[in-house]
């Protein structure tokens, strides 16, 4: 008998079946739906901008491929949720900057997947609100079909939209901030209302969650958190101030969900630790009433994330779970006495 | 049926479907076995027969150097053809006592006394089991005697029978149980006679409702021994996750589970001291599941120690053409071995042959930090810390960070995403650190 040639590798000699891209590819799939909704709900403008931060990503990612990462998939999701952030009629060279920052300043300048520090949709969308303030909070009034343009999406680059080729409509957020209008609350969770492409349609953004929560690719308990964090505070601050928002219209406006289940959850920039989790969730959700209620901003889970996203090694390493066998947090005569 | 167990774990795929339901069966003798001196954790036994020497099946070949070690005996007939050095499953190689099997020989030992266990001390049983060269039969090779015979400060009131064999694939402790129960018990009876202790548990994961039940059935009625179905979860059979699941007792850090009052055997070892007093042969055979799909026959063979696996497979039909990996073990702790002369040794609890799909040798990715090697690791360790610590060389930092504590099982490499080789890391960091500070000496 001639033997087959033999290999040798390291134990373990069996692997879970998730792995890296197919998490991200697997994430990616579930974005989907959630551009199609955008298409149903913003038209061909969607699909442009989109399409434009999506290529800004993958220009990024590719001009830095120095390690192949391109097909890891997670360029992609990066591209796909900076868009779903962003306005209809934003000028689709915008959308095409704000690709490039989020992978080249959110992601590659820390060392590529896996060492990056903030969530990078959200280092392009807050690079895009420092530069041009205006144009990413222009919301185009709904649309008659499908294929009309929102706005001026083919602006020259370096040129901003013309504001009057564009009719204009407030967000919830909006309206509730400066105008002290108070939406209905059914309209915002069909997604009929104003707002970032993939903000809407909160109903599908929760479904797909659920999927992935199911397949363990996002741990449900960073969104379970925030939700939690948001309802009660809103709800606290509700007794002293009743003509605050309830905690429903903070649930479901804005791009609370979105944000609590798609950015919140990357699992580069939250906590490992399930203690973690639960306290990086609850920042969040006290970050994003505090600066929706006293900021000068409608909308805030983009720089709550970003703020939480800085305290994620800390919180990790105060939240290390006791190691079996160990009497858990040295006490201070412990250490003397380990040390001597 | 209720079950017991532990926090973290993984459920690899079980794939014992190839042999639990095979009945064992006994190999034929090879026409050569490799006996290496160092079968055993501790040191290696010291030869006596030279070159030329006739054996017969059973005769001592090499004796124990000190409390710590274990003889090794002839396990066919024959005569010595050479004591050199062999290579050892480890990958390293070892002194080996060659023996040329007489091929007319029908095997029968000599005629020995085999003596009435009730009427020993507990010294003398000690001394038997060290005699007969009983060592765990679950993989790690400690020899069996040293756990019987305690230091005299500790206190130890329960004896855990290990039946969980957790890792996939392996077949060897499932059968024994269901073929060998009485045996099983006869080796409990006597080792809580040596240890004067009055009771004794056996810890069976609840996927092998038939060993559970032919225990239960098979249990004496004048001793205090339970048989406790456990959670299927990796590392079950991990002693420290055993003690924890079936007594809720945590071994402390840095200590043995002698320190929270029990002492461990694996059910293989059990059973072996049972065949030692029933028959008076010493481990010269062991029971070994030889599987995987690069196998065209998957059996339970009861196996002569020192058999080379080119003749084990041989026996089992022989490799598939799509076979790519020979693992010693299981396969999430077992050791690869290429090389077809390697002897089957005590500890040997499998042998699995992987085809070339299963083969992991993917790429690794960055880590992304999922956290399901936190989730994963049954000693609530951080990994992948450790494993970016490990990759800068920063040992003493992994050291505060209790890489002493981690017990190599896998679990984290077998859940990362990205295919880092967590525990490979863990185990080089692990020789680094000894090398920085051999033992004795205070880091």
């Amino acid at each position: 008998m001639t033997a087959p040639p033999l290999v040798v590798t390291a134990s373990p000699h069996l692997k879970a079946p998730a792995s890296t891209p197919v998490i991200m590819w697997t994430v990616v799939a579930t974005l989907v739906p959630i551009v199609g909704a955008a298409f149903y709900l913003f038209g061909i403008s969607s699909l442009l901008v989109i399409t434009a931060a999506l290529a800004g990503c993958l220009a990024a990612e590719a001009v830095f491929n120095r390690q192949r990462t391109l097909p890891d998939g997670s360029a992609v999701i990066t591209g796909l949720l900076l868009g779903l952030t962003l306005p209809a009629a934003l000028p689709l060279w915008m959308a095409f900057i704000g690709g490039v920052v989020s992978i080249a300043l959110g992601k590659r300048i820390f060392g590529g997947l896996g060492y990056n520090i903030f969530n990078p949709a959200l280092v392009g969308r807050a690079f895009l609100m420092a530069a041009f303030p205006v144009p990413l909070t222009t919301w185009s009034a709904p649309i008659s079909s499908v294929w009309t343009m929102a706005g001026d999406n083919f602006a020259l680059p370096l040129m901003s939209a013309d504001p009057a080729a564009m009719i204009t409509a407030a967000t919830p957020l909006g309206l509730a901030k400066f105008e002290n209008t108070h939406s209905e609350i059914l309209p915002m969770i069909l997604g009929t209302r104003n707002g970032s492409l993939g903000e809407t349609s909160v109903a599908i953004i929760l479904l797909c969650g659920a999927y992935l929560a199911w397949r363990r690719f996002l741990n449900w308990r960073t969104p379970v958190s925030i939700f939690a964090t948001v309802a009660a505070v809103t709800t606290i601050i509700g007794f002293f101030d009743p003509s605050r928002p309830t905690a429903l219209f903070m649930l479901f406006s804005g791009g609370l969900v979105l944000g609590a289940v798609y950015m919140a959850t990357d699992m580069v920039t939250s906590p490992t630790t399930n203690k973690g989790r639960w306290i990086f969730g609850a920042g969040i959700g006290v970050l994003v009433v505090t600066i929706r209620f006293w900021g000068g901003l409608p909308e805030a889970v983009m720089y709550a994330i970003l703020l939480m996203n800085a305290l994620v090694p800390y919180i990790n390493r105060v939240t290390q779970p006791r190691v079996f066998g160990t009497p858990g947090r040295l006490t201070r005569q412990q250490k003397a006495e380990a040390a001597a | 049926m209720r079950a017991f167990g532990f926090m973290h774990g993984v459920h690899p795929p079980e794939r014992k479907e190839l042999t639990e339901k095979v009945a064992i069966r006994r190999m034929a003798f090879p026409g050569e076995v490799v006996l290496p001196v160092r079968q055993h954790a501790g040191k290696p036994a010291k030869t006596i027969v030279k070159r030329g020497d006739r054996v017969e099946r059973g005769d001592t070949l090499a004796v124990p150097d000190g409390f710590i070690s274990s003889p090794v005996h002839a396990s066919a007939s024959g005569r010595v053809a050479a004591i050199e050095q062999w290579p050892h499953p480890d990958g390293s190689t070892s002194e080996a006592i060659r023996i040329a099997v007489d091929s007319h020989s029908v095997q029968v030992p000599r005629l020995r006394l085999v003596p009435d266990w009730q009427q020993l001390s507990s010294q003398q049983i000690v001394q038997a089991v060290q005699d007969a060269g009983v060592v765990g039969l679950g993989g790690a090779a400690f020899p069996t005697h040293v756990k019987l015979a305690p230091p005299k400060d500790a206190k130890v009131d329960v004896v855990l029978i290990n039946g969980a064999e957790c890792e996939p694939y392996l077949t060897t402790d499932h059968r024994s149980m269901v073929e060998f129960p009485e045996r099983v018990h006869l080796g409990i009876r006597v080792m809580l006679k040596a240890l004067g202790v009055s009771r004794a548990v056996i810890g069976v994961e609840k996927n092998k409702p038939d060993a559970i039940e032919r225990l239960t059935e098979t249990a004496p009625a004048d001793c205090d021994v339970t048989v406790l179905p456990l959670t299927v979860k990796y590392p079950q059979g991990a002693e420290k996750m055993l003690i924890h699941a079936v007594l809720g007792r945590e071994v402390p850090s840095g200590k043995l589970p002698i320190s929270v009052g029990a002492v461990v055997q694996n059910v293989g070892s059990a059973a072996m001291i049972g065949e030692v007093f029933e028959t008076g042969l010493p481990l010269v055979e062991r029971i070994v599941t030889v599987t995987g799909r690069g196998l065209r026959r998957p059996s339970n063979l009861i196996v002569p120690v020192g058999t080379k696996l080119r003749d084990l497979l041989d026996y089992c039909g022989g490799m598939t053409d799509d076979a790519a990996e020979i693992l010693f073990g299981g396969p999430m702790m077992g050791l690869p071995v290429a090389n077809l002369d390697t002897p089957i040794l005590k500890g040997t609890t499998g042998v699995v042959v992987l085809t070339r799909d299963e083969v992991r040798a993917q790429r690794s990715y960055p880590c992304i930090h999922c956290g399901y090697c936190l989730d994963a690791c049954p000693m609530f360790l951080d990994p992948q810390h450790l494993g970016s610590l490990a990759r800068a060389g920063r040992y003493d930092e992994m050291q505060q960070h209790h890489l002493a504590d981690c017990m190599l099982c896998g679990s984290c490499s077998y859940v990362c995403p990205s295919n880092i080789p967590l525990s490979q890391l863990f185990q080089a960091s692990k020789l680094a650190v000894r090398r920085v500070a051999p033992a004795g000496v205070k880091a």
